[in-house]
Order: structure tokens, then C-alpha cells, then sequence
């Protein structure tokens, strides 16, 4: 009996590395990478975070409103007669049809969530509805508009579009940073920062502030309460929609109908690592945790790790330090 | 600590309860007049079950047990799946579904935890009972039915683990980090090859005994007798979750499903029975994993999609959360309604996705409410302890007192 417990460690050894030359080879080139899609998991986790701060709801859904947005820009640009090559248009003919694409899949995604909030969440509220019957209707509309993408586009990703050719910026420390990269860090902070100017300079965002303080003394004081959810629900979807042509600019071949799932999981992840209902705290999370997802998978040698890596981030940082980096919730955050 | 952000959710919690215990204050007083018509039909089942004496439940229970263990040797014609599906193999997976149903309506139905990756801890009990017996694995074998209770206890080991970190949170973190660890526990399983991956593991044990042509009478095709095995281990299992629902420990558990921060408050260590309730849903769901591993005698690393543990949520809440009845009925069902209307299977995600909303909706307590003989025994005791002061039961048409309730978080106190 005893011989046979020897093989228990595995005996292939390809499976896990601990690649430490391999990593810092590639350094810098998976930090900018990293950074890349951490500000797509930082986009993503804004919506997370922003209803999370008003409702106190993880919002399962918001992984497919993201999804639909990637759906959006798909149809989008095979409409537009983007396809697997790299497309032969003057630059500024791209960057027109890139931001008719962004434009709609910010609307397609909007929309997801408006309708998710009226017709799922709303009469949940009307009636006062325990915290476990929101969480369970959360997952049930994610689950339904998943199996619709199903239903309606089958199992198989969708046809991988290229939107521009990725031409090297500059060099930093030997790495070249290409167009794509840069494009997307760009545009990713600089809606961050619209979102963030949003929520502590203007009204409603005083409102989205106040009710995710107080819902009840913010109503007494004249906030409309509805609103104000309607809008945290929409502000969450534009988001999602801009994050999904980034993410479909960077994993053409990820518009799946399950390829919100994962995303959200890791978004989400990144929200708790930022400290969730922070909105600083999303854009944070987003990029650790993309750096730290891309670190370890060329550090343990299999691009699967990644996920893993994430979910145990997730794990440490609700052990560790459970209010996140962070930490202050939305409504205490300072104007 | 947990709950402190939220002053909405406690809000609401204290009015569901308060219409939960007018509700069971009229069951118990037998004014089922005060109920709409129809709405209320199982309610009014589960009244008249209740008006039966002790002798008479157990004569219809031992009726009802005979029926289960005879259903597939009977096939009765317009419940059968067949043609299309193996009718005891059907039930099997009836059973299989049932008893997954027990072991997570503990974690939600009467700890209100939300588990979303219930299959991983399925697919833990699945593999050990595959890597324990399959000739295709090189570690130590040993007889099949140990397997399960090791299952059990691996799996459990994995729930504490998963648990410890999580359950000191809110309730939210829970359904996350559940959901992501079903997701992790398949990657791993393609990663990992001591797992295997899609390769997987042929030939996994069974139960011992030949039939009398010498084939093995737990074979693979013969859902019969995996079947009564399954059967036998839900109405175990319910006997014993029965009696921790009727317990010190179920009544914490409804205490922190109802109100955490009161239970809390009022002494129930909240933290530990709430490790308790999901060390308890793991172990059932590794049974049920391992059972699974034997009567299909394969595993690798697809049979374990995220997307299942939906289904099993949705057996759980269409049967009733927190009626264990209701769990097994609910089971079943999700099970047996894409095996009898072939047509419609492949949209099961999709019916029970929308079915997940519409229930929540329109009817949360599902087919089968969960009881509330506690609380309407607290308000019984409450009633009888004014009446005697010599104070008219005030309480009886106000909606916002809670007495039943504070006198079950009282008795989950005493825990």
C-alpha cells in the first residue's frame, strides 16, 4: 500500500514553474500588458462597485451587460466591414468607426442594465425584498441573458476582428509599447477620472454619494431615490460598454457568451482588492490586479493561472484586509 | 461588523419577518380563511399535514417511501422519461439532484448563505471517489463505499477552508468566492495532471456484489440499485439534517438567517455555526459527488460546469429554501423536467435562469414555504406569557413588532 502514495506529488513537472529568469526577461513588457488589462478589469469593476455602494447588491448581471457590449461592437464592426485582417482605412477612418462602435456598445450596455434594474431589481425593492432573494435574482438574470446570448449566437466564439494594426509608441526599458496598449490605458483612465470628477463634483453624484451613505435620511433631505439608482445602474453599464471594446480590441477572439463570466469574477475581485463602493478604489484593484494576474501566469508557466492567481488574491485580501486597499466606502469617500 | 453599512436590508429584514410571523401566528391559531385562494394551496397542504396525527403522518410517509423506492421498477406510463431517457437511470438522477438539494438548502435555505459553486464541492467528492478506486489512478485504493465518507471529509475540509476566510464577512462575499472557487476547481482539474484533465479517470468503483449471471449488480447501465442506494442515503440524511434543523444549532441557524447582527447580539456565535452550516452542505455535496463518480463510473474535468451549481440553486429555492421537503421535491423536478420534455432541455439554463427571477419575484418562499412552526411558537409562548400578566396580546395586528421573532433569536441565544 505504501508505494502507491509516493506519486502523489505529480511527476510531470511542466505544470507549475516558478520561472523567476522567464519573468524578469519579461518584465516590463508584462507590466504594460498587465496595466492593460487591469484597466479593463478596473472599467468593469466600476459598475461593480458604484451599485454595490448604492444597493449593497453585487450586481451578478453586470457581467453580461458587459458581455452585450462586447456583442455591440462586434456587430458593430462586421457591420462596418472590420474583419480578421488588419483593415485598410486611413487612420482617422478607424478612429471614426472605433468611436461609433465605443459610442454604441456604452448604449447597448446602458441599456442592459436600465432594463436589469427595472425589471429584475425594482419590484425586489418595492416590496423590501431580504438581501439572499436580490443576490438569488442577481444570478438568475445573469444566467437568463447568458443562455439568450447562447440560444441566439450557439457555443462558439465569435469571429476575431482586428481593428488596427498595434504599431510600437516608444521604448521603455527595451520594451516597446505599441498603439494598442497605450490607446487603451489612455482612454480606460481618462474615463476613470471623468467618473470620478463625476461622482464628488457634480449633483447627482452628490446624490449617487448620499445614498449610498444613508438611503433613508438622503430621501428625507430630497434626493430622489430612484433616480439616483437608475443613474448608478446606467453610469455602471456606459462604463461596462467602453471596457468591452477595449477587451474586444484586445482578445478579439473573446466574444463568447460566457466570456463575461470570468472577466466579472476578476472585476469584481478587483473591486474587493480596491476596496469595494471606492471608486478610486476600482481603478487601484483594476490595475494591481491585472499585474498580478499577468506576473504570475508567466511566473507559474500556464496563461490558466491567471484566473487562479485572481481568485486567490480575492481570497488573501477578504482574509487579510477585507475593506480592501482602500477602503472607505463610497459614501464616506471625501468630495 | 457585518451588517452595519446596510440600514436597508435590516429594514427589510425586520418586515419580512414581521409578515412571516402574522403568517405563521395565523397558521398556528388554524385561520387559513385570512389566506387569498389558490396562492396559498401548498400552505393549506402543509396545514392539513400538520392537523394529522403523529400515526397518521407516519402511515402516509411509510406509503410515500414505499412508492420512491418502487417508482422505477413500476414506470408508470405518463411519468416515465422513456422513450429518450433510461427511466431508472432518470431517477437516479432524481435522487442524485434531491440530495445535492438537502445539502445546499442547509447553506441557503436555513443558514440564508448563498452558495453559487455548490458543484465544485460535488466535483471534489467526485474525484476523490475517482482517484480512490479507478484503476487509472496511482495512489492508494480502497473499497468503494469508503469512499464516501472520505469524500465527505475532504470535501468538508474544503468548505472550512473556503469558509473561515469568507464567513466573517458579509454574506455577499460568500456567493462570490463560491462562485469563483467552481470555476477554480475545474481549472485546476485541466491544469493539474494528477487531475487528469479531460482524460479523466475510467472505471470508478462500485458498491460490491454480483448478480447471478455474474455481472456486477452496481454496473453503470443498472440505475436501479444506485438508485435505492441514493434513496436510502437521502432519507438518512434528511433524518439527521431534520434533527439539526430541530436542534440548538438549527435554530441559530434560522436566527442568523434571519436577522445576523440581532443573533449576534443576542449571543449566538454566529461565525462558527455559519462555518457549520457550510462544512455540512460541502460533506452532502461530496456525497452526492461520489455517488454520482460510482453510478457513472467516469470522471474528468467536464462534467463540472459553473452553470450546474445554477441549476442546483434553482432546485433549492423552486422547492422552498429552508424546506427540506421542498428541497427534495425541487430536486427532483429541475432534474426531471429536461429528462421527460426532451424538447426543452437544451433550454434548461434558460428556463431555470428565468425561473431563479420570476420565483424571486413573485413567490420567494418557493413551491414548499418553509415552515415557521419556531416562530409561531414563539409567538404562542409570547401571547400566553402577556395573556397571563393580564395584558391583552397587543401585538396581534401590529406588523412591525416582532415578538415571535425576538423570541426565537432568544432561543437561538440559549445556543
Amino acid at each position: 500500500m505504501l508505494p502507491s502514495l509516493v506519486p502523489l506529488l505529480p511527476t510531470e513537472n511542466d505544470w507549475i514553474t516558478f520561472d523567476i529568469p522567464s519573468l524578469a526577461e519579461n518584465f516590463w513588457s508584462a507590466t504594460f500588458d498587465g496595466l492593460t488589462f487591469g484597466a479593463i478589469y478596473a472599467l468593469v469593476a466600476l459598475g461593480y462597485t458604484l451599485v454595490y455602494g448604492v444597493l449593497n447588491l453585487i450586481n451578478f448581471a453586470h457581467s453580461e451587460v458587459f458581455i452585450v457590449g462586447c456583442y455591440a461592437v462586434f456587430f458593430t464592426l462586421s457591420g462596418l466591414g472590420f474583419g480578421p485582417s488588419v483593415p485598410r482605412l486611413d487612420i482617422w477612418a478607424i478612429i471614426l468607426n472605433l468611436l461609433l462602435a465605443l459610442v454604441l456598445a456604452m448604449l447597448a450596455s446602458a441599456l442592459t442594465a436600465f432594463l436589469l434594474e427595472r425589471i429584475a431589481y425594482k419590484p425586489l425593492r418595492n416590496r423590501n425584498a431580504p438581501r439572499l432573494v436580490f443576490l438569488i435574482t442577481a444570478i438568475g438574470a445573469s444566467f437568463t441573458i447568458q443562455y439568450l446570448i447562447y440560444l441566439w449566437r450557439g457555443p462558439s466564439p465569435e469571429l476575431a476582428l482586428t481593428m488596427f494594426r498595434p504599431t510600437p509608441i516608444f521604448d521603455v526599458f527595451g520594451t516597446i509599447i505599441d498603439s494598442q496598449q497605450l490607446v487603451i490605458i489612455i482612454a480606460a483612465v481618462i474615463m476613470m477620472v471623468a467618473t470620478d470628477r463625476f461622482i464628488s463634483k457634480s449633483r447627482t453624484g452628490r446624490g449617487i454619494r448620499a445614498v449610498a451613505q444613508d438611503p433613508d435620511t438622503a430621501t428625507l433631505m430630497g434626493v430622489n431615490k430612484e433616480r439616483i439608482i437608475v443613474t448608478t445602474f446606467i453610469i455602471g453599464g456606459l462604463l461596462a460598454g467602453a471596457a468591452a471594446l477595449f477587451y474586444v480590441m484586445k482578445i478579439p477572439s473573446g466574444v463568447q457568451y460566457s466570456g463575461g463570466f470570468v472577466l466579472g469574477i476578476k472585476a469584481f475581485a478587483a473591486a474587493v482588492l480596491g476596496g469595494i463602493g471606492n471608486v478610486r478604489g476600482a481603478l487601484l484593484g483594476g490595475l494591481l490586479l491585472g499585474l498580478i494576474g499577468n506576473y504570475g501566469q508567466i511566473l507559474l508557466g500556464n496563461s490558466q493561472w491567471t484566473d487562479v492567481v485572481a481568485f486567490v488574491v480575492l481570497v488573501l485580501v477578504l482574509l487579510l484586509r477585507p475593506e480592501g486597499i482602500l477602503g472607505t466606502s463610497l459614501g464616506r469617500s471625501k468630495a | 461588523m457585518s451588517m452595519t453599512d446596510g440600514p436597508t436590508p435590516m429594514q427589510t429584514v425586520a418586515a419580512e419577518q414581521a409578515a412571516e410571523d402574522r403568517e405563521a401566528s395565523l397558521k398556528a391559531a388554524g385561520r387559513s380563511d385570512h389566506r387569498q385562494p389558490g396562492k396559498r394551496r401548498f400552505g393549506n397542504l402543509s396545514d392539513r399535514w400538520q392537523a394529522l396525527s403523529r400515526q397518521q403522518q407516519w402511515g402516509f410517509l411509510v406509503i410515500v417511501v414505499v412508492l420512491a423506492y418502487l417508482l422505477p421498477l413500476i414506470n408508470p406510463p405518463i411519468i416515465t422519461t422513456e422513450p429518450g431517457n433510461n427511466f431508472a437511470l432518470a431517477c437516479f438522477d432524481m435522487a442524485r439532484f434531491a440530495l445535492i438539494a438537502v445539502g445546499l438548502n442547509v447553506v441557503v435555505g436555513y443558514a440564508g448563505l448563498l452558495d453559487l459553486g455548490y458543484v465544485a464541492f460535488f466535483a471534489v467528492g467526485s474525484y476523490c471517489a475517482a482517484m480512490l478506486t479507478s484503476p487509472d489512478s496511482p495512489y492508494l485504493h480502497i473499497p468503494y463505499l469508503w469512499t464516501l465518507p472520505v469524500a465527505m471529509a475532504v470535501t468538508m475540509f474544503f468548505g472550512v477552508m473556503l469558509g473561515v476566510p469568507t464567513l466573517r464577512l458579509r454574506g455577499d462575499y460568500l456567493a462570490i468566492v463560491t462562485l469563483g472557487f467552481g470555476e477554480i476547481v475545474r481549472i485546476l482539474a485541466t491544469i493539474i495532471p494528477a487531475m487528469k484533465g479531460q482524460v479523466g479517470f475510467q472505471n470508478v468503483g462500485h458498491p460490491p456484489g454480483t448478480a447471478v449471471d455474474g455481472t456486477p449488480i452496481f454496473s453503470n447501465s443498472n440505475g436501479v440499485p444506485w438508485y435505492w442506494l441514493t434513496l436510502t442515503i437521502i432519507i438518512i440524511v434528511t433524518l439527521l439534517v431534520g434533527n439539526l434543523e430541530r436542534s440548538r444549532v438549527g435554530r441559530a441557524w434560522i436566527a442568523i438567517r434571519e436577522d445576523e447582527d440581532a443573533a449576534e447580539i443576542m449571543g449566538v456565535p454566529t461565525f462558527k455555526y455559519k462555518v457549520w452550516a457550510f462544512a455540512i452542505g460541502a460533506a452532502i455535496g461530496g456525497l452526492s459527488g461520489a455517488l454520482f463518480a460510482g453510478q457513472v463510473g467516469f470522471v474528468n474535468n467536464q462534467k463540472f460546469d459553473v452553470t450546474t451549481s445554477i441549476l442546483f440553486l434553482a432546485a433549492v429555492v423552486l422547492g422552498g429554501a429552508g424546506n427540506k421537503v421542498g428541497a427534495i421535491l425541487g430536486g427532483a423536478l429541475v432534474s426531471y423536467i429536461p429528462l421527460r420534455f426532451t424538447a426543452i432541455a437544451e433550454y434548461k439554463y434558460l428556463i431555470f435562469g428565468v425561473a431563479l427571477v420570476l420565483i424571486m419575484i413573485f413567490r420567494s418562499q418557493g413551491l414548499l414555504p418553509a415552515r415557521q412552526r419556531l416562530l409561531a411558537y414563539g409567538r404562542t409562548a409570547m401571547n400566553q406569557i402577556t395573556s397571563r400578566n393580564g395584558k391583552e396580546p397587543t401585538d396581534k395586528d401590529n406588523p412591525s413588532a416582532g415578538p415571535g421573532a425576538r423570541a426565537v433569536r432568544q432561543k437561538g441565544a440559549e445556543a
